[in-house]
């Protein structure tokens, strides 16, 4: 791992990514600090999801510069991005709907871990493993569930699952993309708490649609339309800008 | 329970050579050696997600080297075993970086056209494998000075070297590794995001499971003293392929069961019926019918639900 040296947990320059003659990303630009609390809006189709694809590596921009704590990752395969300190969420669930929760925390751990390419002994003996992801399940208050498959709990503590495996691995950058969407409103509050006591280690930057909620969690915001950068800054500054009103707000 | 069904299981591979003839222990050898070699492949297509329809190359080449190396140029067993191993394995690392170029439907085709073209080599390069007439009067090895030629003591080594296959394979799938492998299979991208590497996971693995064809290669031409270009065949994959989804691809039992049927269709029902190959075809298709997930884990699924009906 490289040393905190830069000055920006995560830099953007001028990302372009077109497909065909769409272009879905129009030469966005981000800085964010180490430890800040970033909450990106837009309305649907505005490229949020497509943004986080790139910064995550699941998808390579047409031009542009991604860089994580000073380093050029621009083209970098996503597992190398992981072992850099960035975690990810999916809108669309995405688990391992066969196995418990305390298997895919698991998994999200080993990830991180040379053991991961070891081939003799069972993973099931690994106690220690086991241990971190009942621990870390707890925190997101599933503990109670945790020999379960994924495909017997509820919507919403599947949403908890993959916060669950994304905080498992201590990320240095956490990307939440949509982590409220299809909650209850006690889920909502829920999860909020949850997102609120991740520690200042964590970066995060999140992609909500639920501003009433979103907003409490966020320091800056950025807003994009049309896969342009609209409004970038404060909070306050971006929620009381004219254009942000117009475009996303509808007042 | 577990127990009355792990000592069945035992006595079933134990007891062959004490209460049958021949023709049965021959016939129990080659289902040993198609077990292993759908032990193999099912870990490219039950625990990797990837279908492969060249898995007889492995054994093939496996095979031809022993076969050439032993006859032609009088090496002994011991020597040319390892020559072979190491060859094949080789052989699908390098198979393997061409093959995972793709996913899916196209690394099926790969995998079919690589064997396609080792399968017309061995075919066309007479002057080095005596093309259609194949490579006769071959010896089987001699471990520890114990000659296998006898239908029984060949038994006992395929039984040897099986039961270690299977110990192997079954500690490489419930590993870390395999939780690894299992997890590509299922979401690639999110293993992606989350550290894994997905290529060379699925790279390594192909690497073992060709090891492993090369294995059941070795013994495949031990078994048989002859060797002919038709174990390249497309026709040996798709069997084995056949075999491990009947048997229940992704389990460790199933290809075992699945080799074991295909073998015993093959070899016992053509004495009866000429048009095995049809008899086969229906065996599958109520399978599929029946119990879609393959023979082991819609029974076991089955006897679970008995258990619980009677309780």
């Amino acid at each position: 791992m490289t040393p905190l040296t830069s000055e920006y947990a995560l830099e953007v320059t001028d990302l372009t990514k077109a497909f065909g003659g769409l272009v879905v990303t129009q030469g966005v630009s981000l800085a964010i600090r180490p430890g800040e609390r970033r909450l990106i809006i837009g309305p649907n189709g505005a490229g949020k999801t497509t943004l986080f694809n790139q910064i995550n590596g699941d998808m390579r921009p047409s031009s542009g510069q991604i860089k994580l704590f000073g380093t050029d990752v621009t083209y970098f395969a996503p597992y190398k991005r992981a072992h850099f300190g960035l975690s990810r969420t999916y809108q669309i669930i995405t688990l391992f709907t066969g196995d418990t929760l305390e298997h895919n925390v698991t998994l999200g751990l080993l990830g991180l871990l040379p053991s991961r390419w070891q081939m003799w002994r069972p993973l099931s003996s690994y106690g220690d493993l086991a241990t971190e992801a009942r621990r870390v399940l707890d925190t997101v208050g599933l503990l109670h569930l945790a020999a379960h498959p994924v495909s017997d709990i509820a919507y919403g503590e599947k949403r908890r699952v993959e916060l669950a495996m994304a905080l498992a691995q201590k990320p240095r950058v956490l990307l939440l993309d949509e982590p409220l969407a299809g909650l209850s409103n006690t889920e909502r509050s829920t999860v909020k708490a949850l997102i609120a006591s991740i520690p200042r280690e964590t970066t995060v930057i999140m992609i909500e649609h639920d501003m009433d909620t979103a907003l409490d969690l966020a320091e800056t915001v950025t807003l994009l339309n049309y896969g342009r950068v609209i409004v970038d800054g404060g909070r306050d500054a971006v929620i009381a800008d004219e254009r942000t009103r117009e475009v996303y707000l509808g007042v | 329970m577990k127990w009355i069904g792990a000592a069945l299981l035992a006595a079933s591979f134990l007891l062959p050579p004490f209460l049958a003839g021949d023709f049965y222990i021959n016939l129990a050898s080659q289902i040993l050696i198609a077990a292993i070699f759908a032990l193999s492949l099912n870990l490219l297509v039950g625990f990797g997600g990837m279908t492969s329809l060249g898995h007889a190359s492995y054994l093939g080449v496996a095979a031809y080297i022993s076969a050439l190396l032993t006859s032609r140029y009088g090496l002994g067993h011991g020597t040319s075993a390892i020559v072979s191993i190491t060859g094949t394995t080789a052989m699908a690392a390098c198979f393997g970086v061409i093959a995972l170029r793709a996913t899916g439907l196209g690394f099926l085709m790969i995998t079919l056209a690589l064997s396609q073209v080792l399968w017309g080599l061995a075919y066309r390069m007479s002057n080095v494998t005596n093309g259609d007439n194949g490579i006769a009067g071959l010896t089987r090895p001699m471990p520890f000075g114990i000659s296998l030629d006898s239908a029984a003591s060949f038994y006992w080594f395929a039984l040897v070297v099986a039961t270690l296959a299977f110990l192997m394979m079954a500690t490489f799938v419930s590993s870390s590794f395999g939780s690894s492998l299992k997890g590509v299979r299922d979401q690639p991208r999110r293993m992606a995001a989350l550290g894994f590497n997905p290529w060379m996971i699925r790279w390594i693995t192909f690497v073992y499971a060709g090891f492993w064809g090369g294995v059941s290669g070795l013994l495949y031409v031990y078994y048989n003293k002859y060797i002919h270009p038709t174990s390249l065949s497309t026709t040996g994959s798709a069997e084995a392929l056949l075999g491990v989804i009947a048997g229940g691809s992704g389990t460790l039992g199933g290809p075992v069961v699945g080799a074991a049927l295909v073998l015993l269709l093959k070899n016992y029902a053509s004495a009866y019926i000429e048009r095995w190959n049809m008899l086969l075809g229906v065996v599958f298709l109520f399978i599929v019918l029946v119990m879609p997930t393959g023979i082991v884990p819609g029974l076991s699924r089955l006897l679970t639900g008995l258990r619980r009906g009677s309780r």
